[in-house]
Order: structure tokens, then sequence, then C-alpha cells
């Protein structure tokens, strides 16, 4: 009983970490049908700038870990604003360089980290109390994983109340289901688009300190690590759908670790399958709409 | 004869490469229901959506006298062109509400006038537009361009698909509409044209074969039959 609380527990914890980044990836993809590869590039940066920053203050402390988380979502946010402004906006309406431009700066972004802070994986520390357990039903659940849940549960809170509760908010869900009838409302749409990427950078940028967190370790390839299974998850929840994105994160994780834990080790493998599944069966995703 | 409201010159457009208007050239006048006539297919919607620049077009088109031939969509809208697009395109997962919210671009949004038009829209502000059935759906998609002060409305189809009691009701909005602001209107359906249109502008091979008024190109059977395809024998 306690190692199935622990595999799913766990699961749900490593499902907030890829809703953290599948979140953006797929109001991005919703909005704008851009598949954005330079999404792990945004996450990457948030987590190095999240370290020095909570090395300064102090790797110990509770305020330099949430001042740390802040910085990361500030710095996502505004290399995503960057990223679409500079390279995305120029090619407007031209998906398929949308898409390349975000291939190469992903590969870019890396050799530039790599450059700068090594290609060796910087061990980090944090608050002692994240690398404790605490025990329910008998199972001992890491800390970092209450942690990522919250973290998922307030960025889904914020998402769900800005779509929701703004004008900017009905003017992305409008977008998502039909652009062309937006801008034939006289919105000029592409304001969304920043406003998208930057929300999305800072969701990554939140993930990428908690991702570090959870790793105990940060690298320049930690952003692409977690993209994949980002991507994924977008796709299962079905593109565009910030609730098939929470969805399916939860659902592709915890089968990951009950696979990784009774079958072999073969998580990895069980979510692709997964994958091939849903496009077979249902192609547009768990919630995903028809084009 | 007062200056026209949308003046449109030698106007092509294309569609992934594809040509779906020819050599379009038109005006339509500052009041009343201008129609757009021509059998299915030869670039009525297309030429809407050109105008508003939504598919990739060239040519001149003056709004007042102003060229927006050269300005993104969102700019003509604002400029004050209205549209209702065929198929009504409601937001389906947004409440009515939202929908109408969307569309309000002037500070004093026409609000009352658009209640007082469809009451039972306002009975359904928060359900979602999806549920709606085609009639309602079709009341959003004028509403929504109504409640601004626009210079012209581009009503494509507004009828198709409806039940006759519905395109009734569509059309005794149209008419209301049309007492404060011009309208070009893609109709198929004869009967709804004779009631609403003044003028007509009839397209065939995405060219402008005809123009004049509606009821003398509807009253001319041969004429209706040779243009349209279709006979124009008053249904009611």
């Amino acid at each position: 009983m306690s190692s199935i609380v622990l595999i799913l527990l766990t699961g749900v914890g490593l499902g907030a970490l890829y809703f953290l980044v599948a979140s953006g990836l797929s109001l991005i993809y919703g909005l704008m049908h851009v598949l954005n590869f330079a999404h792990g590039a945004f996450l990457t940066l948030s987590a190095f700038i999240g370290w020095q920053v909570a090395q300064a203050l102090g790797t110990a402390s509770w305020g330099s870990f949430v001042v740390s988380i802040l910085v990361g979502a500030a710095v996502g946010a505004l290399f995503a604003t960057l990223t679409e402004l500079v390279l995305i906006r120029p090619l407007y309406e031209r998906h398929i360089e949308q898409v390349l431009v975000t291939v190469g700066l992903s590969f870019a972004a890396v050799a530039l980290f790599e450059g700068i802070w090594g290609t060796d994986a910087v061990n980090i520390a944090g608050p002692a109390w994240l690398k404790e357990t605490t025990e329910i039903l008998g199972a001992r659940i890491p800390n970092t994983y209450w942690v990522l849940m919250l973290a998922a549960a307030l960025v889904l809170v914020a998402l769900v109340l800005f779509l929701k509760k703004t004008r900017y908010g009905m003017i992305i869900r409008a977008g998502v289901e039909n652009r062309a009838m937006v801008t034939a409302l006289g919105i000029d749409v592409r304001r969304s688009f920043t406003l998208v990427f930057a929300i999305g950078g800072a969701a990554a940028g939140i993930g990428g300190v908690l991702a570090m967190h959870y790793t105990t370790f940060v690298s320049a390839h930690l952003g692409a690590t977690l993209l994949i299974f980002a991507f994924i998850v977008t796709v299962i929840g079905g593109l565009g759908s910030l609730t098939g994105a929470a969805i399916a994160s939860v659902l592709v994780a915890v089968l990951q670790q009950f696979a990784n834990v009774y079958l072999s080790g073969t998580g990895d493998f069980i979510v692709v399958v997964l994958l091939a599944v849903v496009l077979l069966v249902r192609p547009t995703g768990l919630m995903g709409r028809k084009a | 004869m007062s200056a026209p409201i949308l003046t449109v010159t030698h106007l092509s457009a294309s569609i992934a490469g594809q040509q779906v208007v020819e050599d379009v050239s038109f005006e339509v006048p500052a009041t009343g229901i201008t129609a757009m006539l021509g059998r299915n297919g030869v670039g009525k919607t297309s030429t809407m959506r050109a105008v508003l620049g939504l598919i990739s077009r060239k040519g001149k088109v003056l709004l007042a006298g102003e060229r927006i031939d050269g300005l993104p969509t969102h700019r003509i809208v604002q400029r004050g062109v209205g549209y209702g697009p065929e198929d009504r395109e409601v937001f389906a997962t947004l409440t009515v509400a939202e929908n109408l919210a969307l569309a309000e671009r002037d500070s004093k949004p026409r609000r009352e006038f658009v209640a007082e038009l469809f009451p039972d829209l306002m009975a359904r502000r928060s359900q979602l537009a999806g549920t709606l059935s085609g009639g309602q759906q079709q009341m959003v998609s004028v509403a929504r361009a109504l409640l601004n002060d626009n210079r012209i409305l581009l009503v494509d189809e507004p009828t198709k698909g409806l039940a006759p009691k519905i395109v009734g009701d569509v059309a005794r909005a149209l008419q209301e509409a049309a007492k404060i602001v011009p309208i070009l209107l893609v109709e198929q359906n004869l009967d709804v044209v004779r009631a609403l249109a003044d003028g007509a502008i009839v397209i065939a091979g995405g060219c402008v074969v005809h123009t004049g008024k509606a009821r003398d190109i509807l009253d001319d059977d041969a004429l209706t039959t040779r243009l349209l395809g279709v006979s124009a024998e008053v249904h009611s």
C-alpha cells in the first residue's frame, strides 16, 4: 500500500513539473500554432539565474528560495517575450519558419549556457526541509514533490482566473478557437501572442527553478530533457487546452512512475506508447478541439 | 445620390495561391441593404473576406473615400466595418455575454439596441455560444456587428441553414439594423433578398456581371435564371 501511495504521489509531483512546462507550450500552440522548441531554453536560463540569485542570498533560507522562483519566473517571461518580439513576430503566419527558428534558438541557447556555466552539471542546494520527507499512509514522500504540486496548483489557478476573468484572457480563449474571427472583431491578436509567450515563459521559469531542486542539479540540458515530456503531455492533453495539459501531465507522470517500478523501468517507453495510442484513437488529444 | 460608403475597384484575391476573386469592382451606397448575389462558388464570400483583408488580395478598397486595402484586418474593422461571417463563427467555448463583450470596441456600445433586437439572447447571456441553436448563433453574430457604431456591415449568408421562422426573425433584425447602418448582404434566399435589398450586385466567374435594383433583377425571371441559375418566383 505504501509503495503505491509513494508512486502515485511522486507521479503527481512529477506531473506538476510537466504541467509547469506544458501549460505555456499548449497555450502558445493553441493561439499561434507555433511548436516552441525554445521553451526548454526559457526553463534552463531561469534555473541558472535562479540558482545564482539563491547563492547570492544564501541557499538555505526560504526567502532566497522564494526569491529565486520569482526571479526564475521573471527571467523566463523576459526571455520568452524577447523571443516572440525579435524572432517569432517577423515571421508572422510563416509557421514552419517560426518552428525552425525556435529549434535554432534551442541549440544556440544550450551552447551559450555551456559557454557561460560549463558543460558539467552544477549541484545545487536549498532549504533543508526540501531534502526531507513527509510520511503519508506509510509512504515517505520527498518534500520537493509537495512544493511542485503547490506551485503547479497556484499556476493553474492563476492561469484559469486570468483566462476567465480578464479581457486578454477572453481574447486568448477566443483566439485559440478562431484567431481570424478575433481579428475580424477589430482586435489586434498579435498583442496577445507576446502576452502568451510571456505567461508561458514565466511558468517555464518557475518550472526551471523547481526542476533544479527536483533533480538537485542544473545543467545546460535541463530544459531539453523536460521538453520532450512536456510536448508529449501537450499533445495527449490536446494542443491549446490548459485543462487537457493539466490532466495529461498527471496521467503521463503517474503512468511513467508505475511503469518504472512495476514494468522494469519502462516508464519512458510506456509514455511514448500512450502518445501513439492517443494519436491513433483520438488525434485531437483528450481535450483538444477538431481543427 | 450620396457618395458610396464602400468602393471596390479591380479587387482580386487568392487563397493558398488559388485565385478566388478575379477582378471585382462595385460600389455600396451609404444607406440601405445591397445584396451581393451569384451562384455557389463564384466568390461572394471571398470578396467579402478580401475587403476585410482576411485573405490575400490586390486592388483598391475605399471606405467613405479613404483607402483601407493596405490595412490589416483589425484596423479595417476599427475604421467601422462590421462583419457577420458565413456559418456565424461564434466562439463556441465562450458564453453569449463573452462573445458580445469581445466585440465591443466603442466606449458606448449599443447594448440597449441589441437587447431590444434580440431579447432571447439577453436571457441566455451565461449560456455557452456553442450550445445555442443555429438561429440564436446567427443572432449573436449579427449582434456583435451591431454593438459598435460601424459605417457598414458585411453580412454573409445570415439565413443559411435556418428554419423558416428563424429566417423571418433574422430578416427583421437586419431590416432594423439597416435603419442605422448600410449593409452589404450575401444571401442565397431570394425571398429574403426581395424583402430586404434595395440594390444588387451579381457576381459570376469571379467578376461583377450585373448591378442594379434588386427588385428589377428578381422580377426579370429570365435574367435571374441566367445570372443566378434559379427562378426568383416569390414563395410566400
